[in-house]
């Protein structure tokens, strides 16, 4: 990791050497909601004006760059008698992703281990992660961000560079090679001893900002010892099954694969479309039976995955606090809440 | 000064033998052959499968227990356990029953007809772990599929292992599968039990659940026996809850039984989540747990 800072004028100089060659994406204004607010998406951009690196946070995460809601992994041809499969892995450049937050990039760290860890790496996120260029920036804590809790709310790789806005200029962490490379055409400089503190005074002050929390003492254990308590039955009752949720988590991956023939019944493909473990045919198997027909046991089942099932295999929870799919749930089901409730706090 | 960034090839060269861990392997098809279309019952199929490339076919071996993801190009695919001997380098057998989509069209597929293969996948039967030791082979309905496996590896190596009884129930006579082998089982000196739920006045042996006839046979051995027993079990939920529960009762301990889990996975490699059990995937991890192991996944019983 190398340090530098660089004038505020130099953002639109590292967009615009950038955006020349590359395709970039990063946090626009795409409309207001009803109460007048913005409203933040990440879509791709030409104009550095239009980006919004003092974005609140996206309504869905930068998904859909990396792991799409649907994609074919494979297509056939076919005579009738025989066919050719033929693999693509649906990337033909890299993408330059401007302006995540930590959370965002902790979740493609989380991702990371599932998708592209020692068994059976997946080449279709690998691919699409392996061809992008991450530019963090620094966030101020929303009501619903409890990031902190989930230890998401600094990121310590992952990323090529990060930019930390310390009042008159960027504090700049230059995370590869490629971005030393980037950086070089910028006008930097190296830290001052005052860039150091007042980097530490952002962070600190950042932190007081957070009052959602979420309790993760002894989760696992207590997601284990709670696994009948009546509470699931409670917000099962609330859930709408809608899937949601996952589709505005960074890190739901969960899908589920369907083939279809061509019209002319010479083609065909096999499809990867994004799933929820809340909709109610998740687990249904051939022949009709479902494992879990209840709402709450689909709910429950979404908690454990992300706060035990995860924990115990990467020691690290699959949620990292970035708060959307409570303000996604028409519901209004929060993890804080969710979470609490089973510890048997008061709500 | 531009920066154009380099565009990576995440497989830049092609890998001729496939490992778990190479990004290649994951959307690797098997080009295969159903070579044999044999109606076992009214329901079910036995289909004979060759990996067509010679080279592919020698190379594909699998351990009982194991399955492989099946694939009809523009039907679907889907899970299935392969339930033929692991010593059979040149084909592989699956039975399969019409209930769904892919497995109604394959019900309707002649010979002749060519099918994608990904895997073998899966934990096994630990089979070299209960060398010596008596074997309890207990099936369910369409949970005799996997176990036809283990059976194949005992009659190949019978001199491994002491007593091996298999107990199997089903519905009625009419469901009963693989009776064409039943003889050669026996000759082989393993013993079977079988017990249908509603049987023909034709039918002589017991009527009722298999923990019926099981209960007389884990009775009728002593101590020792029972201590040196390993139990293989395959079948609905309920089945091998209240199986696996009297052979505790009995003395087999947990780690000793052998449960096959069945789901219904998209990928088979740990990403797709939909045969996730608790929140373990039943494709890494399983389809073959120990009862202990079982019994700690959350909503498995």
């Amino acid at each position: 990791m190398l340090f530098r800072t660089a004038e505020k004028t130099e953002l639109k100089a590292l967009f615009d050497m950038l955006v020349e060659k590359n395709t970039v994406v990063g946090p626009v204004q795409t409309d207001t909601d009803r109460m007048g607010k913005p409203l933040f998406a990440f879509e791709p951009v030409t104009d550095q004006a239009k980006l919004r690196l003092d974005y609140t946070t996206t309504r869905l995460p930068a998904k859909r760059y990396f792991l799409p809601f649907r994609e074919d992994l494979a297509t056939f041809t076919t005579d009738g008698r025989d066919w050719t499969k033929t693999i693509g892995y649906n990337i033909d450049r890299p993408y330059v992703l401007f302006g995540l937050h930590a959370c965002d990039i902790n979740a493609l760290n989380k991702l990371d281990k599932v998708l592209m860890g020692p068994v059976y790496p997946m080449p279709y996120y690998a691919a699409k992660r392996k061809n992008m260029f991450i530019i963090g920036t620094d966030c101020r804590p929303q009501p619903f961000c409890f990031c902190r809790s989930m230890g998401a709310d600094t990121v310590l790789h992952g990323f090529d560079l990060f930019l930390t806005d310390i009042g008159d200029k960027y504090f700049i962490e230059i995370q590869s090679a490629e971005a030393y490379e980037v950086a070089k055409d910028l006008r930097t400089e190296t830290p001052t001893e005052a860039d150091h503190m007042q980097f530490m005074r952002t962070v600190a002050e950042m932190n007081k900002l957070f009052t959602a929390h979420v309790d993760t003492t002894d989760l696992t254990k207590i997601l284990d010892m709670e696994f009948q308590s009546p509470v699931w039955k409670q917000w099962g009752d609330k859930c709408l099954g809608c899937g949601t949720c996952s589709n505005v988590c960074p890190t739901c991956y969960c899908y589920g694969v369907e083939e279809t023939v061509d019209v002319s019944l010479k083609k065909a493909r096999k499809t990867k479309t994004l799933y929820s473990c809340n909709v109610v045919d998740f687990a249904e198997v051939a022949g009709g039976h479902n494992f879990r027909p209840e709402r709450s046991t689909r709910l429950k089942y979404r908690y454990y995955h992300k706060h035990r099932g995860f924990v115990e295999a990467y020691e690290e929870s699959l949620c990292v606090g970035c708060g959307r799919c409570g303000e996604a749930c028409l519901a209004g089901i929060t993890v804080p809440e969710v979470i609490a409730s089973v510890r048997g706090e008061e709500q | 000064m531009d920066h154009r960034l380099a565009f990576h090839n995440v497989i830049p060269h092609k890998h001729k033998y496939h490992r778990t861990s190479d990004l290649d392997s994951f959307e690797f098809t098997y080009k295969a052959e159903i070579t044999s279309v044999y109606k076992l019952t009214e329901q079910e199929i036995l289909y004979r499968i060759r990996i067509m490339d010679p080279e592919d076919r020698r190379h594909f071996s699998f351990h009982p227990g194991q399955f492989i993801m099946l694939e009809l190009p523009g039907i679907g695919e889907a899970p299935f356990s392969i339930s033929s001997s692991p010593s059979n380098h040149e084909d592989i057998e699956l039975c399969i029953r019409a209930v769904g989509n892919l497995t109604t069209v394959l019900s309707r597929a002649p010979r002749g007809t060519r099918v994608g293969i990904r895997g073998p996948f899966g934990t096994s039967f630990p089979m070299e772990r209960m060398h010596g030791g008596n074997i309890l082979l207990i099936a369910g309905g369409l949970g005799l599929v996997p176990l036809r496996s283990p059976i194949a590896h005992v009659q190949e190596h019978r001199s491994m292992f002491d007593h091996v009884d298999i107990v199997y129930g089903t519905k009625d006579a009419s469901r009963l599968l693989f009776k064409f082998q039943y003889e050669m089982w026996k000759k082989d000196d393993i013993g079977l039990h079988l017990i249908l739920e509603k049987a023909e006045p034709s039918w002589t042996g017991p009527v009722g659940y298999i923990p019926k006839v099981l209960e007389e046979i884990v009775k009728s051995r002593d101590d020792s026996f029972i201590h040196n027993t390993y139990a293989i079990v395959c079948g609905p939920p309920v089945m091998f809850k209240s199986v696996c529960t009297m052979l505790a009762e009995r003395g087999i301990p947990m780690q000793k039984m052998f449960v096959d889990l069945e789901r219904r996975m998209h990928c088979g490699m740990g990403k797709c989540c939909r045969c996730n059990v608790g929140s373990t995937y039943t494709c890494l991890s399983g389809p073959v747990f120990d009862y202990w192991t079982v019994m700690n996944l959350k909503e498995a019983i």
